[in-house]
């Protein structure tokens, strides 16, 4: 259930997200989904994709900063109020959230999730029946 | 007017045989009292009876930044600590400063010395003094406080800084002198015309100006906005601090008072003693101090002699402004900076070899000095708080080492320039 996430460090200039999707387009590998979180000076882009270990071979390869990370993605109905009630969940359980993003296709929305404890966050979820997409299903939408 | 015109209009010959007597008593008394020149005299074969007059200089081996650090803290005076009652200390090449002790002759005559440099700077004992240098282990503050009090101008300690405060007691006091470094005189002239003040409603008339290099057209500037002389002060801590050599009125080189500090140019590759005129490395060896005397100390300011008689009737040997250095060191709000101190912050902080740019720029008259970190495996995090938090440690650590305040900025690996493999530390966009 645990997903590895890339996370990249970037500077603030033009050119620089491109480098990163053009490396990866041209190895073949596809993004799933991505957000950036900036500042005046960087950004962190962190960025979901079909195969994980090989994107962080060829982006080191090219002196990137760059890690992977352990999230978990989160199924839930594409619907007003859905995400309430998994927030609500993590909340009672007092699971603290360093960052999340999201983005939806037809009838469900996938939510990614960066725990302060990823473990303790899957047996959570679980524990309340809801769905958490497979890495395996992830990587290839 | 001459503050001692003995001395300041003597013939060479009278300052030859100064200066050779003096340095033959220093030579002995370094020989007998400071271990390590008596180690590297023995090492290279020099005895103090080979050393007859100045002429016998170039015999000597020189002393550097290096030797100092080697002999930290104390390790290079020549009177026990009872005699010493005064430290100053400036940044050393890394982690330890530089640290130098004065006997209470040494600041008698450090006094003397500055109250030499601003006399022939045309201040008087009828000037009201503000010395707005920063007070503390820099030699700047203290330096020219003692010389003007021993010209018997009134000082105003004041210190760095706080502009607005500046700006009213030259209104309030009617200060005639200010001394401080050029940018900050520069600076002080934006922050009047800012509130409205026209210049020529002072009574301001001469700055002296120094701890870090400026060009003539940054005199040119100063001038016009202060509408004062401008006058260059040189020294280091390591010789004594300001008043080294300093201006006269007619501002065409800086007057050193050789016969406390005698002065050669070298050759900085081969050591070699230059052509008398040619441009090479000012070599200092203090001929009188008792607390810390140095041997043909390698200043690294590179410059030129000129041994005509000035204008102004002195004869002491002119030095011209500096034209740059002969290592990385960079002077930065009049503090000295080397990358190697930066280097040394960022290695203790992770395990590997840090790459780092400095970018030095001058924005509204005011040096500022950027840190560009490449952001390596070891500093990286996935999240913005800990990158934010480790650009502030790094920019504390930085700051209580170097003394002033810095930007740091992360980048990506790979983004700093390698040129043969060895990383271009400093970008200086100063125009000085």
């Amino acid at each position: 259930m645990i997903i590895k996430q890339l996370s990249v460090f970037l500077e603030n200039k033009s050119g620089r997200l491109n480098e990163v999707a053009r490396l990866l387009g041209d190895a073949n590998i596809n993004m799933t989904a991505f957000s950036i979180a900036d500042t005046s000076d960087f950004g962190i882009l962190r960025v979901v994709v079909s195969n994980p270990e090989e994107a962080l071979k060829i982006l080191k390869e090219n002196h990137f900063s760059v890690q992977l990370t352990d999230v978990v993605c989160l199924l839930c109905p594409n619907k007003p109020g859905a995400l309430s009630k998994a927030l609500e969940i993590l909340d009672v359980e007092n699971i603290p959230i360093e960052y999340m993003y999201a983005f939806s296709t037809g009838n469900s929305a996938n939510i990614v999730i960066r725990p302060a404890n990823v473990q303790k966050c899957i047996e959570v979820l679980q524990k309340h029946k809801l769905e958490l997409v497979k890495s395996s299903d992830l990587y290839k939408i | 007017m001459y503050w001692n015109k003995k001395i300041e209009c003597a013939s060479r010959q009278a300052l030859t045989e100064i200066q050779s007597e003096r340095l033959v008593k220093t030579v002995k008394r370094v020989y007998e009292n400071i271990p390590y020149y008596r180690e590297k005299m023995d090492n290279t074969g020099i005895t103090p009876a080979k050393i007859k007059s100045i002429d016998d200089i170039s015999k000597l081996p020189f002393t550097t930044k290096t030797d100092l650090r080697d002999n930290y803290p104390f390790g290079a005076f020549a009177v026990p600590m009872n005699e010493i009652v005064r430290v100053h200390a400036s940044s050393g090449t890394t982690g330890r400063p530089t640290v130098v002790g004065y006997s209470k002759n040494d600041i008698e005559m450090w006094s003397e010395n500055v109250a030499r440099c601003l006399c022939m700077a045309g201040v008087n004992p009828n000037d009201m003094v503000q010395v707005a240098y920063g007070y503390g282990l820099f030699t700047g503050g203290l330096g020219l406080h003692y010389g003007t009090e021993y010209l018997g101008a009134t000082t105003i300690p004041i210190s760095g800084g706080n502009t607005k405060k500046q700006i009213q007691l030259m209104r309030d006091f009617g200060s005639t002198v200010i001394c401080c470094t050029p940018s900050y005189a520069l600076y002080i002239a934006e922050v009047l015309t800012e509130m409205g003040i026209d210049p020529d409603s002072l009574k301001l008339r001469t700055g002296i100006l120094g701890a870090e290099p400026w060009s003539e057209n940054m005199r040119k500037e100063i001038e016009q906005k202060l509408k004062i002389k401008a006058i260059d002060i040189y020294g280091l801590s390591e010789i004594v601090g300001p008043g080294v050599s300093c201006e006269c009125t007619q501002q065409a080189g800086m007057h050193v008072n050789e016969d406390h500090f005698y002065p050669e140019i070298i050759d900085p590759e081969t050591l070699k003693p230059m052509p008398p005129g040619e441009v090479g490395e000012l070599v200092f060896s203090t001929i009188s101090k008792e607390g810390i005397p140095l041997l043909r100390y390698r200043t690294r300011d590179l410059t030129r002699l000129i041994y005509d008689k000035c204008e102004c009737g002195r004869t002491l040997v002119r030095m011209e402004k500096c034209k740059g250095r002969s290592d990385d060191m960079l002077i930065i709000r009049g503090v000295n900076v080397f990358p190697s101190q930066i280097e040394s912050v960022l290695l203790e902080m992770s395990e590997t070899e840090p790459h780092y740019l400095l970018i030095v720029e001058r924005d509204d008259n005011l040096d500022t000095l950027k840190i560009q970190v490449e952001v390596q495996e070891q500093f990286f995090s996935d999240e913005i708080k800990e990158l934010q938090n480790l650009t502030k440690k790094i920019k504390a650590n930085i700051e209580s080492t170097l003394g002033i305040s810095v930007t740091v900025q992360l980048v990506e690996p790979r983004t700093i320039e390698r040129t043969a493999g060895k990383a271009k530390r400093v970008i200086d966009n100063r125009e000085l």
